[in-house]
């Protein structure tokens, strides 16, 4: 990964070896996180900066804490929503922090392509914590830790994804990643939330949440808005926990008693996912979000290594 | 429904059944709510009701896809009760009851409570349609998977259309997640404007404003195109016009899920009829009465298997509603009761045979919304149809079934009718008996 | 060095780790640390012939320093990162830190930062199998097995059966003459 990539924008982008990488050296990091002095200087002296564009409590929490246990420094910065409100662009925003010279700018923004854009003009590193649709990298790396942590592997395991494919960046990065380590993926929803030609992404469709869960190692539930104003794609959070949600009876009947259940957050309880269910047995969603530091602190450790080249010398003792 | 215990024989008629290719004189014997024999020849069980049939056509009973049975909401005008009534009298076992009651059938409650009127009528089987968006009003999908639980068996927001693009996407798609097709009521309310009839040379005359047959088509091709990019089931609730029909046969090549009904007033009348009837508004419904070129093109289409079904929309509305000034008056006409005679006479006329007649009116209906029955193959429903089709009678509005009078066929003598309704085995008409 | 010179200075070593603990008391308080890779079969060996005297075997942790690097900036990276495992609380502890070789000294400053960060140990011993000079920080060998004086080119590399070589030696790579 590193080598090749100054930024981590999508996971298209990466190649099986490369995520492989970041979830070994993921191991590495949580390990830290379990000792009593939480604290590596790795990145000592290094600025990591939070532009968000979006509120998000936990994923930015997550890239602050993943910075300062590195020793890095961490600055968060919350700018108003789009280009066109009062206010600096997404670029004069940009270039006004990049003169404070931050070695890595985590983006998170509601357009799709907005951390490609500053990419192209800023000279540090760009992280998307989430840009649009589009993609959510860090998240589909954490769920694909979090999936090897429990099973070893993923060569050969079905992932059920359930919800409001057309909006998610999180089913997005999903496909872009089990798949190159081994997975099958099965997106799960009603017709009117599965966009069109997903399938050319690698998964196979279902609209019945029963065959979807079938046989499969993992479901991941994602967080439904009924908020969407002006198209609205089912009548009420009523009807799409009855036919898409999961509760107690369904997990029970319908999962492998093996099988784990995921969900990005925040939840949504008694809509995708009751309340038995999210603090049950089969969840691994806190394992998910303890995950989540591990896995953004071998992230930003992988791009704050200056020149960047990967040198396979040995080091001098 | 009770299942009667009692074994009934119909002896001596025709039977036509399309659905499973019979068509000659038969014995049909049914027996514990069910379809017995269907045979040349069949021995009458002792203490078995005889029904003579001879000279009589023994159909199965006809399916109506569009019903407007006004309860809840509405009971002035119609209700289960006088609505199911109307249709055995007419030969119609099953009806589709549409969702612009009051309140509109968007929920379980509304959905079950015309399933209890239906059951407690102990007449014609009702399967309701539940409405495509919240209130009919257009802007939110209903809740699909309540409606299908409770029973509905298709979606429309028939009396509107769903205007909104978008809207009817979502619809075509939603609908998919739990197998039930929308029925669409097809008008661009923009074109329509103020239109009370066909626009045309009649309503020039007539100094009438018209809607072009074009504010049917352009939602016809709208909804078929969407049908590409969404998938799903798409009915076409009362065509009317030359361009529905050339829509539909194009669609129908390519092979899309599309299936049609048309209205008997529509196959029969024109809107010069509307200037005949002197401003009549019993001869004003929506859909309006189209051109002469219009009902050809609908003929020929329910002749060559475009059109699926015949469909009354029979639409009762009370008297202090339609006989008002044409523009003031609401629309729609009765259908039940004199479905069969006036497309029968369109058999007499060449258009149709009687085999297709038939079909369009059982298991060709039945198909278009995936309906049980349209047949009397041995072991079916025993909702069967006995019909004199030489009687001759004159349509009397105060002497129908229906609460409400407003039908363009009054005075008129028809020929054909229906003299026996069983549903489930149980005798619910017979002409001549004490009402 | 060949395997039987190897594993006399491994004895030595651990002769006089013992001796000096025993002058101290602090035998029953000993535990090692070995630095991964190298270090970590030296630290093992070393404690196991402790244990052949005293009966029990001090406790072992291993160290993995790539987070503790102080030249990140200019090398960039490791992407491999091994395993640290010290589960041993470190206070009131004398840590013999192990490693294979000794040089500019860099190495044993970053385990020092990473094992102060686990506890406070009563004292750090460092025991090195070759201690070949060229020190650039201000670090010295308590024990050290042999003392190679080489040029500053040369690669001195330390085999472990343990780390899969067919057998231990010490090697000198002769590199550029700078």
């Amino acid at each position: 990964m590193i080598g090749r990539h100054r930024h981590l924008i999508a996971l298209e982008d990466l190649s099986r070896e490369e995520i492989l990488q970041v979830l070994d050296l993921a191991v590495s990091m949580k390990e830290v996180l379990s000792r009593p002095v939480k604290k590596v200087p790795s990145l000592r002296g290094k600025n990591v900066v939070n532009l968000f564009f979006e509120t998000s409590t936990r994923t930015r929490s997550s890239f602050e804490i993943a910075a300062k246990v590195l020793s890095a420094d961490a600055l968060n910065w919350t700018a108003a929503q789009s280009s066109t409100t009062k206010g600096e662009t997404l670029l004069d925003t940009a270039k006004n922090l990049e003169a404070m010279r931050p070695d890595i700018l985590v983006v998170r923004h509601s357009a799709s392509g907005a951390p490609q854009f500053l990419a192209q003009h800023v000279k540090c590193s760009v992280v998307s914590a989430g840009d649009g649709a589009h993609e959510h990298p860090s998240q589909g790396l954490l769920d694909c830790y979090t999936l090897r942590e429990r099973f070893g592997s993923l060569e050969g395991r079905t992932v059920a994804i359930v919800g409001d494919i057309s909006h998610s960046r999180v089913a997005r990065s999903d496909l872009h990643s089990l798949p190159k380590l081994g997975a099958k993926v099965r997106l799960c929803g009603p017709p009117t939330m599965i966009p069109q030609g997903v399938e050319r992404l690698g998964a196979t469709v279902h609209h019945d949440l029963r065959t979807a869960v079938d046989g499969a190692d993992a479901v991941i539930m994602l967080r439904i808005q009924h908020e969407r104003i002006g198209d609205p794609l089912i009548p009420n959070t009523r009807e799409y926990s009855k036919y898409w949600g999961l509760n107690a009876k369904k997990a029970a009947e319908w999962l492998k008693p093996e099988a784990v259940i995921l969900h990005p957050g925040p939840i949504n309880r008694g809509v995708e996912l009751s309340s038995d269910v999210a603090d049950g047995p089969r969840s691994v969603i806190l394992d998910q979000v303890q995950n989540g530091v591990a896995v953004r602190m071998a992230i930003l450790y992988l791009l704050a290594g200056g020149a960047g080249e990967d040198r396979a010398e040995k080091v001098p003792a | 429904m009770s299942n009667d215990s009692g074994v009934i024989v119909i002896q001596g008629g025709r039977v036509l059944d399309p659905a499973s290719g019979v068509d000659g004189i038969r014995t049909v014997v049914l027996r514990d709510g069910k379809v017995a024999a269907v045979a040349e020849r069949a021995e009458a069980p002792a203490g078995a009701r005889i029904v003579d049939a001879r000279g009589k056509w023994v159909t199965p009973g006809f399916i109506d896809l569009h019903v407007h049975l006004r309860e809840p909401g509405q009971e002035y005008k119609e209700n289960v009760a006088t609505g199911t009534r109307a249709a055995v009298a007419g030969g119609f076992t099953a009806v589709c009851a549409m969702p612009n009651t009051v309140p509109a059938n968007d929920n379980t409650s509304v959905t079950e409570l015309m399933l209890a009127r239906a059951t407690a009528a102990g007449l014609a089987r009702v399967y309701p349609v539940g409405a495509v968006t919240k209130g009919r009003k257009g802007e939110e999908l209903a809740e699909y998977g309540e409606l299908k639980a409770a029973g509905c068996v298709a979606l429309s927001d028939d009396g509107s259309p769903v205007m909104s693009s978008a809207m009817m996407r979502r619809a075509l798609e939603y609908s998919r997640a739990f197998g039930l097709p929308v029925a669409v009521h097809e008008e661009d309310l923009h074109l329509v404007g103020k239109g009370v009839m066909n626009e045309g040379p009649v309503a020039t005359r007539m100094g009438l404003k018209g809607a072009p047959a074009q504010a049917e088509d352009v939602m016809v091709l709208r909804d078929i195109s969407l049908l590409e990019l969404t998938g799903g089931r798409l009915h076409l609730c009362h065509v009317s016009t030359a361009g529905s029909v050339r829509a539909l046969r194009e669609a129908r090549r390519r092979g899309l899920p599309v299936t049609a009904e048309v209205t008997p007033h529509h196959l029969a009348l024109t809107d010069e009829d509307v200037a005949r009837s002197n401003y009549d508004p019993d001869f004003k419904m929506n859909p309006p009465l189209r051109s002469s070129e219009d009902v050809k093109a609908l003929r020929e289409g329910l002749a060559d298997g475009t059109i699926d079904a015949i469909a009354t929309d029979h639409a009762p509305h009370a008297p202090e509603e339609k006989r008002l000034e044409f523009d003031a008056a609401m629309n729609g006409v009765l259908g039940l009761e004199t479905a069969f005679p006036v497309c029968l006479d369109l058999v007499r006329q060449g258009v149709l045979t009687e085999r297709r007649l038939v079909e369009a009116l059982t298991i060709g209906a039945a198909r278009c919304f995936g309906l049980p029955g349209g047949t009397l193959a041995v072991g079916a429903p025993a909702d069967v149809a006995v019909l004199d089709p030489s009687l001759s009678w004159v349509v009397d509005p105060m002497k129908g079934f229906s609460k409400s009078r407003n039908t363009p066929w009054k005075g008129r003598t028809l020929t054909g009718r229906c003299t026996h309704a069983f549903v489930g085995g149980r005798l619910v008409h017979e002409e001549g008996a004490a009402r | 060095m060949n395997a039987e010179a190897v594993q006399r200075a491994v004895q030595r070593i651990s002769h006089e780790v013992l001796e000096r603990a025993r002058a101290q008391g602090a035998v029953e308080k000993l535990a090692f640390v070995g630095i991964r890779r190298g270090g970590v079969p030296l630290a093992e060996r070393i404690r196991a012939e402790i244990a052949k005297v005293t009966g029990a075997p001090p406790p072992l942790g291993t160290l993995d320093i790539a987070l503790y690097r102080d030249d990140l900036a200019s090398r960039g990276a490791t992407p491999v990162v091994g395993p640290t495992d010290v589960r041993f609380p470190l206070e009131g502890r004398t840590i013999v830190l192990a490693d294979d070789v000794l040089y500019t000294g860099r190495t044993i400053r970053a385990a020092l930062s990473e094992l102060v960060d686990f506890g406070r140990p009563r004292q750090v011993w460092l025991a090195v199998l070759v201690d070949r000079g060229g020190r650039e920080l201000p670090i010295t060998a308590d024990f050290a097995g042999v003392r190679l004086d080489v040029a500053e080119g040369d690669d001195v590399q330390v085999r472990w059966r343990e780390n899969g070589a067919a057998e231990d030696s010490v090697v000198v790579l002769e590199g550029r003459k700078p």
